[in-house]
């Protein structure tokens, strides 16, 4: 793809929203306020790293949220009520939403049906399942719970890098690499190019889509694990919607979503600007939440428009050659 | 009327014989119909009253699928068009308000059609973009607040009675032949399903692929802006928030329930709004069975499940699974 790659440009409008923002409130320009947008966003930011690469594979993946709510209340519960070492609880639940997306993964490529509503299915399972061990908020008072909430690194400046914060800049980082520097990662890429291709290839399609949605389900585990610890609760209705965001985040991140092609990091930066004008919606105060859903959709669309104008770009010297990207 | 209801629709009727049956057994007094006011009560009446918005919504959806696309804004647009009726109903008379609610729900029909048939984008992005916008825009309208309101033209709406029938049965009764008649009394379902079937060969045949898929999608609007209308009329008021929310995600699965193929390439309307039946008469049962309403959610993933199962070219009999198994695994 030549000129502007779009890692670029989500870079350059993150850059130029912050310095917009900084100017009209100066106090957004501080350590605090970036250590708060990473605490706030961490969720996001591993669940959005496992969905990069679903997306590039050609796929989607719609019940990451309901895993999200699904792990809250198990955690909650395994911890609270059934008096399970919390590190066992993590373990197990991280072991179930890993078999879940295996099995998620397992009957797409199987019964070769769209990712969109297996996963759908998905999503409603989880939901319901959650639902089913409880509809009330759980309060977790583990004392893991308050040392991982109280510990965080001093950053210059006052802010408070979190320990939520620290995994997710691990997992994202982590997930660069697998994505970019390993054999699983160039398979992921192949498949979202063209699956009768990467199959032509060598690429033995069945494990990997079972093994994409395995990361995908591991990482909203994960997420799930780290969202219990920032609201300190399990609630069956938490995060509700976050398939959306985390969607909307790895678009603005400039991956193609019709698979293929894409990053981690752009992800991340697409996470940032979406927890940017959430900031800057809190500083100016007279402005409410439903701004952030609208700017949101303008960004998804301009992401979207130039996504659009690039694949045309590219292909038209090669019109007759490039099949359809199925 | 064959062409509406084809042979295939066998197994949908069967499955809701059988769902009508459990829920018979769990409530005792489920067929009973009585007369009153001039409007039929029971759980009957109950569940086709519920239905309405899901059947709506998947009237327009069945003709979407059908173009091999999807719209996941339905349920944002329930809210939009719910939000513009209720802040208009007090001070505008009813065809104002119906006239602004449809049109608004047009416009976002035309906006989806317009990313996907002239822009080329992939549906489910195209359509995410006002799914993830469209209740802000519902929010905005109503100012956050939930704008309640009592023009009695509007809650007739939703609350009145024609014949005996709930007002919205009517509509939605008005509105599937409407569409029948309109796709099936012409070429048009054929064309629309020529564009699913395979865009690029229509395209070549003559078909006009552009307009066909802009339509569908701006009658899906504008069926998604009918049932945001009524389901605002129901409750007296316009939640922003939670109006049509998931709703999308039911209108597919009747749309799968009926049949249609995620693919494209073939669709039937009546088997359609059978599936949008089919799902409230099962939320009804566990209702009236005292499960706890969550537990809809449960029954939904298994049921798509199955049908997807069903439905997919690959399921013929545990043979095959194995055989697939053995080939992937070597």
């Amino acid at each position: 793809m030549k000129g502007l790659p779009p890692v670029l440009i989500t870079a350059i409008v993150l850059v130029a929203g912050f310095a917009l923002c900084a100017m009209q409130f100066p106090n957004i320009a501080s350590t605090r306020v970036v250590g708060n947008l990473l605490t706030d966003n961490a969720f996001l930011g591993i669940v959005a790293t496992g969905m990069t690469f679903v997306i590039i594979s050609g796929g989607i993946d719609l019940s990451v949220g309901s895993v999200i709510g699904f792990t809250t209340v198990f955690v909650a519960l395994a911890i609270e009520r059934w008096g399970v070492p919390p590190l066992v609880a993590f373990v197990a639940i991280l072991a179930l939403s890993a078999a879940f997306g295996a099995a998620m993964g397992a009957v797409i490529h199987v019964f070769d049906l769209p990712p969109f509503i297996v996963t759908l299915a998905g999503m409603f399972l989880a939901r319901g399942a959650s639902f089913l061990l409880s509809t009330e908020s759980v309060p977790i008072t583990a004392p893991v719970y308050s040392t991982v909430s109280d510990f965080a690194l001093r950053m210059p400046g006052g802010g408070r890098l979190t320990a939520i914060a620290i995994i997710m800049l691990v997992i994202v980082v982590g997930g660069a690499l697998l994505l970019h520097l390993t054999r699983f990662g160039a398979n992921v890429y192949a498949l979202g190019g063209s699956r009768t291709t990467a199959s032509l290839m060598g690429v033995a399609v069945g494990k990997m889509t079972v093994k994409i949605y395995m990361l995908s389900s591991l990482l909203a585990g994960i997420a799930g694990i780290v969202f219990s610890f920032y609201t300190s609760a399990g609630y069956s209705l938490s995060a509700v919607g976050v398939e959306l965001d985390t969607i909307a985040a790895v678009v603005i991140g400039g991956t193609l979503l019709t698979g293929g092609q894409g990053s981690v990091i752009g992800t991340f930066l697409g996470v940032l600007i979406q927890g940017l004008i959430q900031t800057y919606i809190n500083f100016d105060g007279t402005l409410s939440s439903w701004w952030t859903k609208i700017a949101t959709g303008v960004l998804l669309f301009a992401f979207i428009a130039l996504q659009q104008g690039l694949v045309a770009l590219a292909r038209r010297p090669v019109a007759k050659s490039a099949g359809a990207a199925t | 009327m064959t062409a509406l209801l084809p042979r295939r629709g066998l197994a949908q009727i069967l499955a809701l014989i059988v769902i009508l049956a459990v829920d018979r057994v769990v409530s005792p007094q489920f067929f009973d119909l009585r007369l009153q006011d001039g409007r039929l009560f029971g759980s009957l009446i109950d569940v086709l009253n519920r239905g309405t918005p899901v059947a709506l919504l998947s009237l327009g959806m069945v003709l979407v699928i059908a173009t091999r696309g999807i719209d996941l804004s339905v349920g944002a647009i329930m809210a939009i068009s719910g939000a513009i009726a209720a802040s208009l109903a007090d001070s505008h008379g009813l065809p104002v308000v119906l006239a602004a609610a449809l049109g608004a729900g047009l416009v976002c029909g035309l906006w989806n059609g317009f990313l996907v048939a002239v822009l080329g984008m992939q549906p489910i992005v195209a359509t995410l973009i006002l799914m993830v916008a469209g209740r802000g825009i519902a929010q905005l309208i109503t100012e956050g607040r939930i704008v309640t309101f009592s023009s009695p033209d509007l809650v007739w709406l939703g609350n009145g009675a024609i014949l005996g029938l709930p007002v919205p049965v009517a509509i939605a009764l008005g509105m599937l032949i409407l569409t029948g008649a309109v796709v099936r009394g012409s070429a048009l379902g054929l064309l629309i399903e020529a564009t699913g079937g395979n865009a690029r060969a229509s395209e070549l045949a003559g078909v006009g692929t552009r307009a066909m898929i802009l339509s569908v999608y701006v009658w899906c609007g504008v069926c998604a802006a009918l049932a945001g209308v009524i389901a605002a009329a129901d409750i007296m008021g316009a939640d922003a928030n939670n109006a049509g929310l998931w709703l999308e995600l039911d209108a597919i699965l009747a749309v799968v329930i009926g049949g249609t193929s995620l693919f494209g390439g073939r669709f039937s309307l009546v088997l359609a709004v059978l599936g949008a039946l089919i799902i409230q008469t099962m939320n009804t049962g566990i209702l009236l069975s005292g499960y706890p309403p969550e537990f809809n959610l449960l029954v939904k993933a298994v049921v798509v499940l199955a049908v997807l199962l069903l439905q997919s070219p690959k399921f013929s009999g545990l043979a095959g699974i194995a055989a697939r198994l053995r080939r992937t695994k070597a």
